[in-house]
């Protein structure tokens, strides 16, 4: 049976059909219709944004925290230009979002219309697919069609520009199951020879490592749950990327902790010391692999992707597999139990005293303090404040963000929201609301950095305005302290542009937005500070005064190698030398 | 100084200096990207070629199955075998492609371009280019006093020879369709 309905009914109708709950998105004149609908029925909630960059970033971090598709509804022209950020960010870290833009009348389309943009043009290289709808008659499938693309193979954004006499006109509605979808069915079953090939180089194994990544959270609760089998079963290392983490508890027995730039030195030098590393669901992105010549060279190398561009793109690899991780580890489970499968005793023992060893070098130690605050420690007080509760933490981009994959740990899936691949400064506080939005009963904190939390802090204003008790917790060294330390190391300590002038008072700022302003500078104060945070039922703007010249450690220099990291001891010989040319 | 040897205030430690010097050869390849006849997917697959810096030596497009709107893009392209790998990955990843064939892989395949050129002379210029067309079995598609066009079908090797000869001849002006190509047999 087939309904008639107006193209903005359809909107949201394919919206409810689709599961979605709420909307984030921010209202003008080529969405007017579809606020309409909105307006008219109460199965969908709108977060009404204060700026488009923010509705995306939110639809992100519910996306990442629900493992839902995320929605944001932005009107034409600038709406849709503020939203491309977002789209690059999510197209970076795979996350599915399904981004509905007004358009101008199609009459008005290449007329440079009041708010025109070419939003397909503009967007096509960060969108997994968009489509221009001309015609109402085909709205709701392309609805349907979106949300599909947006979900299946490795899951992306996806833009769908609606001209608003397109959401005026009438047509059939197209319910989701009649929707042409078939022909996007991207292979998520292993293959299983390859698997068997696998399964026999972890017989032999003397070295291995399991190297995960985003592609495990993405895969859903059942591919981490997947691994930590494995992990139990094979009594292999695990390392993860930045995007990786939860998926493998930090508490757990094989966890050897975070890989890359900053990863630690364990982790790294597991991965350069390696016999067999298996990358489920990661990329070998350059701040992993640093110089690819000397990644791992002793090592075979297995990679499970559900994207084959992923495969061979940057690291050749001996086993491709391609496939969805949770089906890959299944059958590779099914296979490693069939065989009687048994890893070498032997190898594995003396394996992990190597890497015993590596992580007695304590590669996260720093100089404490009693009169500043270290940003590390208030990490780790953090850390201990927070373990053991429902928590969610999003990120900024910079220094605070390593410090945080660094010193927190994280337990499950899903619970650890940052921008990855193109690290997105102004990401962490939007992408907080998104979760709070999800999660209302959480405890949701963005870890920042007082310069990257500015870009975005107009969401403050979203956050009162619906009720999201989301903790912004800044970690203010007044600098733009990763391009304040690469300039230290690489340019001479000649500090171009990267101090934060000018700053505002962060407590009088939370006050003008009507919630809880805390500042905290002396390291006596701090437990109490941030349980003050926590217990404040309502969103909290904690000025939290660290250190100032505080270097972010362990680093591999990019175009390095994993053994030629840099620790803070040779940092601080390494400053010293340079004082002397 | 560190173990690391990092010279001071250096700039060349650029994040994106990771690609190491696997220089090998380049090779041609010809690929048939089978795609849905939709707007905008022929400036997504461009648009990948150009984002991702692969070269694009010739490109035809055409709807082939106006009943199942489907063109066929044939792309003439060069690279590391890595790097045509890799294409090929990409293309097969876009939403909107169907399927991607490499000829060049694929065994023997055939592959023709149609040229127009026009050759202006008079006297026996005039009448060496209409022998040499004639050797070259191009046709005569345009005539006047002191100019022809001529058609020719062929691979584009043919027709840069072809070219060359016409060149000091009086060659004013060439159009070239770049390849269409399918391979041999079933």
């Amino acid at each position: 049976m087939t309904k008639q309905m107006t193209g903005a009914k359809m909107v949201v109708q394919a919206l409810k059909d689709q599961g979605v709950e709420v909307v984030f998105g921010y209202p003008g004149g080529a969405v007017l219709p579809i606020y309409d609908e909105l307006f008219l029925q109460n199965d969908i909630r709108h977060i009404l944004v204060r700026h488009e960059q923010g509705a995306v970033h939110m639809a992100e971090g519910y996306a990442r925290s629900t493992g839902k598709p995320g929605v944001a509804l932005v009107t034409s022209g600038p709406g849709a230009t503020n939203a491309v950020t977002g789209l690059t960010d999510a197209l970076m870290d795979s996350i599915p979002i399904v981004v509905l833009t007004g358009q101008v009348p199609t009459f008005m389309i290449g007329t440079d219309g009041f708010q025109e943009a070419d939003t397909v043009g503009i967007t096509r290289p960060c969108t997994k697919m968009n489509w221009l709808v001309k015609d109402t008659a085909k709205l709701s499938e392309t609805i349907h069609q979106a949300f599909h693309v947006s979900t299946h193979g490795r899951p992306g954004p996806v833009l769908v520009d609606i001209p608003k006499d397109v959401q005026f006109a009438t047509a059939d509605y197209v319910p989701a199951e009649k929707a042409k979808i078939a022909h996007y069915q991207p292979r998520t079953e292993g293959d299983a020879a390859r698997i068997a090939q696998l399964v026999e180089l972890m017989e032999q194994a003397e070295r291995p490592i399991l190297y995960t990544g985003g592609g495990v959270i993405n895969s859903g609760p059942r591919a981490s749950a997947l691994l930590r089998e494995l992990a139990a079963e094979t009594n292999f290392p695990v390392t993860s990327t930045l995007m990786g983490l939860g998926a493998y508890p930090a508490s757990g027995k094989n966890w050897v902790g975070m890989l890359g730039m900053h990863g630690l030195y364990e982790a790294n030098l597991a991965m350069h010391g390696c016999d067999l590393m298996i990358n489920i669901g990661a990329r070998f992105d350059d701040r992993i692999t640093g110089r690819v010549k000397d990644f791992s060279p002793r090592s075979k190398k297995a990679h499970i992707d559900i994207d084959p561009s992923s495969i061979n793109k940057v690291i050749h690899v001996d086993v491709p597999i391609v496939g969805d991780v949770t089906k890959v580890l299944e059958e590779l489970l099914r296979q490693w139990r069939a065989r009687g499968s048994k890893t070498d005793q032997r190898g594995l023992a003396s394996w992990w005293k190597q890497i015993d060893e590596w992580r007695a070098v304590k590669c996260l130690t720093y100089k404490p303090s009693t009169t500043t605050i270290k940003p590390q420690y208030a990490l780790e007080r953090l850390e201990a404040l927070t373990k053991g509760m429902d928590r969610y933490i999003t990120t900024e981009v910079g220094q605070h963000q390593m410090w945080a994959a660094q010193y927190l740990g994280f337990e499950d899936p899903n619970r650890w929201m940052t921008s990855g691949g193109l690290g997105t400064m102004g990401y962490g506080l939007p992408a907080s609301i998104g979760v709070q939005i999800a999660h209302p009963e959480a405890l949701v904190i963005n870890v920042a950095g007082e310069a990257s939390w500015l870009m975005n802090m107009q969401e403050m204003g979203t956050a009162m305005q619906f009720r999201a008790p989301v903790k912004q917790f800044i970690l203010n060294n007044e600098r733009l302290g990763m391009v304040r330390q690469w300039q230290e190391l690489l340019h001479g300590e000649r500090y171009s542009s990267s101090w934060s002038e000018s700053l505002p008072d962060f407590v009088k700022l939370a006050e003008a937005f009507g919630c809880k302003g805390i500042k905290c500078e002396d390291p006596k104060d701090l437990d109490d500070a941030i349980m003050e945070m926590i217990r404040y039922d309502g969103p909290v703007i904690f000025d939290c005064l660290v250190e100032k010249h505080e270097n972010c450690f362990p680093m591999i220099p990019s175009g390095k190698p994993h053994n030629e990291m840099l620790l803070s001891a040779d940092a601080e010989a390494f400053r010293s030398g340079a004082v002397l040319v | 100084m560190s173990a690391l040897n990092i010279k001071k205030g250096s700039t060349s430690h650029s994040a994106y200096d990771l690609r190491s010097g696997l220089s090998e050869v380049e090779e041609s390849h010809t690929l048939a990207v089978i795609v849905e006849n939709e707007p905008g997917v022929l400036a997504r697959v461009i648009g990948l070629f150009s984002g991702r810096g692969y070269n694009i030596d010739s490109l035809t497009v055409a709807e082939v199955d106006h009943t199942g709107h489907r063109s066929r893009i044939t792309i003439v392209t060069r690279g590391t075998p890595a790097v045509i790998d890799q294409i090929e990955a990409q293309l097969r990843r876009m939403v909107p492609v169907h399927a991607v064939h490499d000829l060049t892989m694929e065994g023997p395949s055939v592959q023709r371009e149609l040229a127009l050129l026009k050759v202006a002379g008079t006297g026996a210029a005039r009448v060496e280019a209409l022998q040499l067309a004639e050797i070259f079995r191009a046709n005569v598609v345009d005539s006047t006093l002191e100019s022809f066009v001529f058609e020719m079908t062929g691979t584009p090797d043919k027709i840069d020879a072809f070219a060359e000869l016409m060149r000091p001849l009086g060659l004013l002006e060439i159009a070239r369709t770049g390849v269409a190509a399918l391979k041999r047999g079933v």
